[in-house]
């Protein structure tokens, strides 16, 4: 199997001093969905930033094979396409066309490419139709698609997205996973959703304090309620409680 | 939350709609630029471009009520600025009056001034709200960045279109947290509340912006602006442009006939 993504002993701090990740170490194959796991700031988001360079890992991420370094940030860019997870950040453009198109464009498509890349991206999210609507108009569950849309245009490698059925009903969080699944590419999902994992990603990886806990089969990892509770990621029972 | 639109009505159909937005941007450029530059004293050329404009109303098939509760929400504001005109102008005295230690008094030149720039003011905001009104605003923003305003510029209005209305939202959310903790307290207090919702705002912007330009970023943004060019200026492009130019001339030559 091809390797996508390897991170070599990441660490990072913010500015603040606060270290966000400690000696991270992960491989993605071609073809793989793997969850990443953990509570609220265990540094899920932050190693997620690291994946396309928005964050800079100083060599530690490779992207097939080549260090993520500010010479080829447009090319890992290409590759590997982010999603954030708020969708009123992700789109910022007066239209969901301008919205979609404005990745292809970043990366020198023609006019013609780029309208089909846009036609293209939006039929795979069963978001056809929407071209001229204003993004401040619509669900929240129409933003998430049409975000992941605008990434799914760039033609990347890898799908890398954050939380992506945070405050989604439960109607419109399984219509995401159905189509989420539907897309035949490789898929790092972040998320303490533990359905959605569960019902996406054969792979898990637990992050807790900016530190990798385990690496592994996901049905294992979900069986394993102490771990689970240990991790921000199950109730914990108080004592003495059946 | 649901907002009206700014560019309401602007997803009709008439022969205005039709029209190239470039086309609508530079005529009325152009109308404003003639409206100002009309001596005060030319009452019969201001009654002709408020005719002119009227008639786009009409054809535009824009709810006129409409045109004219917006324009009246600007008009404050012109008041506000042209208020003291009439006190400070020099000229023959209109009217003295004695308010406590000062003495005011009101020129007839004063007066007419200040009664001119409503007139201006208003003519050209009723243009403003035709153009906005006929116009979608992505257009409009595609129109201005064709007759090449600066890139900068027109990403700033676009952003500014895009989040008005969630920072609006979060306004209101702000607000209900707060009315649904607040039992009263002093103006003081109030006022320190408020104070703190604003700076509370400006650092929730300010993050967002962050996150936004990250977002854009991770999409292989480098700082260059790039767009699709998609326009065509037709045939009833030139011939609107051309009638409406020659209508300004018009009014120009009879203005200097008199």
């Amino acid at each position: 199997m091809e390797e996508i993504i390897r991170v070599d002993n990441l660490s990072f701090g913010y500015p603040d001093g606060q270290p966000a990740l400690t000696d991270v170490n992960l491989t993605v194959y071609q073809g793989e969905a793997v969850a990443l796991i953990g509570p609220n700031g265990a540094g899920k988001s932050t190693l997620l930033l690291h994946l396309n360079g928005i964050l800079h890992s100083n060599g530690a991420v490779k992207v097939f094979g080549r260090p993520v370094d500010d010479k080829n940030l447009r090319w890992v860019r290409s590759k590997v396409g982010l999603v954030f997870q708020n969708p009123d950040d992700q789109l910022f453009s007066p239209t969901v066309f301008d919205d979609v198109a404005f990745g292809p464009i970043n990366l020198g498509y023609s006019e013609a490419e780029v309208r089909e890349l846009v036609t293209r991206a939006l039929d795979w999210v069963g978001m056809r139709g929407y071209e001229r609507r204003s993004p401040h108009h619509l669900s929240l569950g129409e933003k998430k698609r049409i975000a992941i849309a605008t990434v799914l245009s760039m033609n990347p490698e890898v799908l890398v997205i954050d939380e992506p059925t945070s405050n989604l009903d439960p109607g419109s969080k399984w219509s995401l996973i159905k189509l989420l699944r539907g897309l035949a590419i490789t898929k790092i999902i972040a998320s303490h959703d533990l359905e959605l994992v569960q019902a996406l990603c054969p792979r898990a990886i637990v992050l807790d304090r900016g530190v990798v806990i385990v690496d592994g089969v996901t049905s294992h990892i979900l069986a394993d309620m102490p771990l689970l509770m240990a991790h921000g990621l199950a109730r914990n029972k108080p004592s003495g409680e059946a | 939350m649901k907002h009206s639109f700014l560019d309401q009505y602007s997803d009709r159909d008439s022969i205005i709609h039709r029209l190239d937005p470039r086309t609508k941007l530079i005529t009325t450029l152009f109308f404003i630029l003639a409206v100002v530059l009309t001596p005060p004293d030319r009452w019969q050329a201001f009654a002709l471009y408020f005719l002119l404009v009227a008639t786009l109303i009409l054809l535009s098939r824009v709810p006129a009520l409409y045109v004219l509760k917006r324009s009246l929400v600007i008009m404050p504001f012109v008041l506000l600025i042209a208020i003291f005109i009439p006190f400070f102008k020099e000229g023959e005295v209109a009217g003295s009056y004695n308010l406590w230690l000062w003495q005011v008094t009101v020129t007839y030149s004063g007066l007419q001034v200040f009664w001119n720039i409503l007139a201006k003011a208003w003519l050209s905001i009723l243009s403003l709200i035709l153009l906005t009104s006929t116009t979608k605003f992505s257009n409009l923003l595609k129109g201005l960045e064709k007759i090449r305003l600066p890139r900068v510029m027109v990403m700033l209005l676009s952003f500014m279109y895009r989040y008005l209305f969630v920072l609006v939202d979060e306004v209101m959310r702000m607000r209900q947290a707060r009315d649904s903790r607040s039992f009263g307290g002093g103006r003081l207090w109030q006022l320190r509340t408020i104070g703190n919702m604003i700076g509370t705002l400006f650092i929730r912007s300010y993050e967002r912006g962050e996150r936004v330009y990250a977002a854009m970023v991770a999409r292989g943004f480098d700082g260059q602006t790039r767009t699709l060019e998609s326009f065509n200026f037709r045939q009833r492009d030139a011939f609107f442009g051309i009638s409406l130019g020659l209508v300004l001339i018009l009014v120009t030559v009879v203005n200097l006939l008199y």
